[in-house]
């Protein structure tokens, strides 16, 4: 299709009595030149506009000093990560029990055995089955009504099924960005809306060094 | 049946005019794309669910790179210009005020500040610069003072406040960010992540493709 012509002016004499040398066709046939102009376009084309950086919103509780003040959650609805380093994250449900009564300090993983998201989904079930209405519950149903103006009735009479709920996130010095904002994202895919970021006490990590010491890596 | 020769002519097109438009259009896309951000500060946010695109502007932007330092950088010239005016006033510290404005990132203690804007923008990255200080447990928090100062400059003006951390940065830097912002009552702000799709079962794949049906 393209065609450049290569072979020179065929108008020049050289001086009398030189012999013409043959001349060949030296035409060259550009098409894929043009193919992979067209191509590397569409690629920066696609390039340019995808690929904006999106934005995780983060609401931030008032840090109150009385301890009276702070929200209170039921020892049966709570679930408390600890992210230690190496992304190693460790769970209990309730309190704390690390004695000779037993032990509730267990391990969990991002993405492999008995992952944040399936412990997140089984305990979101159990809260959900176990609630038993209380007087909160027209309240926080009148809100969700009214923010959500397309829920349906079911939506509306759910939505306070999951109000026993709390997440407690506690990262330790180890433990790196990614692995919070993994967490905070599991929150989000997960649907729950009562969470909390808290400093990790001293005993607990105690209890993730012993343990991620012992741990085959 | 013999039929009046038509004289033949050529139909070979000349497609070199094709071509240079071509590469007219490729060369206008590369000089536009942009892929590698020559910013100064290099940070790789993790990727989350999040839908909502990041603002461009009226941004604080807070980043934190791979070694947990903290820089900040804001996009309002005029707002910048006031902050370090408040500084100066303040603490004293004799900060050339256009220059600080064109700084992109501010990355040292109050005491440093005022030398490193006159760095040459070659040096002016995280491989040199030692960071803001959020060291709270050692009192040495300077992020507090430097919140405090925005807060008083964007009084009443619409603020996004973003914070873009590095994979790798450990959470005692990312703790030092979140006491300032709470100390000044910044209590909404954006993480800055890459985008990633819903996996497909879970509670909120399930809300959006309902949402997605009632649309239809």
């Amino acid at each position: 299709m393209a065609e450049m012509d290569t072979s020179g002016g065929g108008g020049h004499k050289k001086g009398s009595g030189v012999k013409k040398a043959k001349k060949l066709s030296t035409r060259v046939d550009l098409t894929p030149m043009v193919d992979l102009g067209f191509l590397l376009i569409t690629f920066f084309i696609f390039t340019t506009t995808l690929s904006q950086p999106t934005g995780l919103k983060i609401n931030l509780p008032k840090d109150v000093d009385k301890p009276e003040d702070q929200t209170k959650s039921k020892e049966s609805g709570t679930i408390t990560f600890l992210l230690g380093k190496d992304n190693h994250v460790f769970y209990y449900e309730g309190q704390l029990k690390v004695d000779g009564g037993g032990n509730n300090f267990k391990s969990s993983s991002f993405n492999g055995e008995n992952s944040i998201r399936d412990l997140l989904i089984k305990k979101k079930r159990e809260v959900m089955s176990s609630h038993v209405h209380d007087s909160n519950c027209e309240k926080i149903r009148a809100e969700f009504a009214k923010s959500n103006r397309t829920a349906s009735q079911q939506d509306i009479a759910n939505s306070c099924l999951d109000r026993d709920l709390v997440v407690v996130i506690k990262p330790n010095e180890e433990s790196t960005y990614k692995n919070l904002v993994d967490v905070l994202d599991e929150m989000q895919i997960n649907m729950i809306s009562r969470y909390a970021l808290v400093d990790i006490l001293e005993d607990e990590n105690k209890l993730i060094k012993a343990t991620e010491g012992t741990q085959p890596k | 049946m013999a039929r009046p020769k038509i004289p033949r002519k050529s139909t070979a097109i000349d497609m070199t005019a094709m071509c240079d438009v071509a590469f007219l259009l490729l060369s206008f896309f590369i000089l536009t794309a942009k892929p590698k951000s020559n910013e100064a500060v290099n940070v790789t946010p993790p990727s989350s669910v999040a839908e909502k695109k990041a603002p461009e502007k009226d941004v604080v932007l807070i980043s934190i790179d791979k070694d947990g330092k903290v820089f900040l950088s804001m996009d309002d010239e005029e707002q910048k210009s006031r902050v370090a005016e408040t500084l100066n006033n303040t603490k004293n510290l004799g900060i050339d005020v256009k220059k600080f404005a064109k700084t992109e990132f501010i990355g040292a203690p109050f005491s440093g500040v005022a030398k490193v804007i006159t760095l040459p923008s070659e040096q002016q990255t995280d491989q040199f610069l030692p960071g803001i200080p959020t060291d709270t447990t050692k009192g040495a928090n300077e992020l507090i003072e430097w919140m405090k100062v925005i807060k008083d400059v964007y009084a009443g003006k619409k603020l996004n406040l973003l914070l873009k951390g590095d994979n790798v940065s450990k959470y005692p830097s990312f703790k030092g960010v979140i006491t300032a912002f709470k100390r000044n009552d910044f209590l909404k702000f954006q993480i800055v992540t890459n985008p990633e799709s819903v996996p497909t079962g879970t509670d909120l794949w399930r809300t959006s493709q309902k949402g997605a049906v009632a649309k239809e």
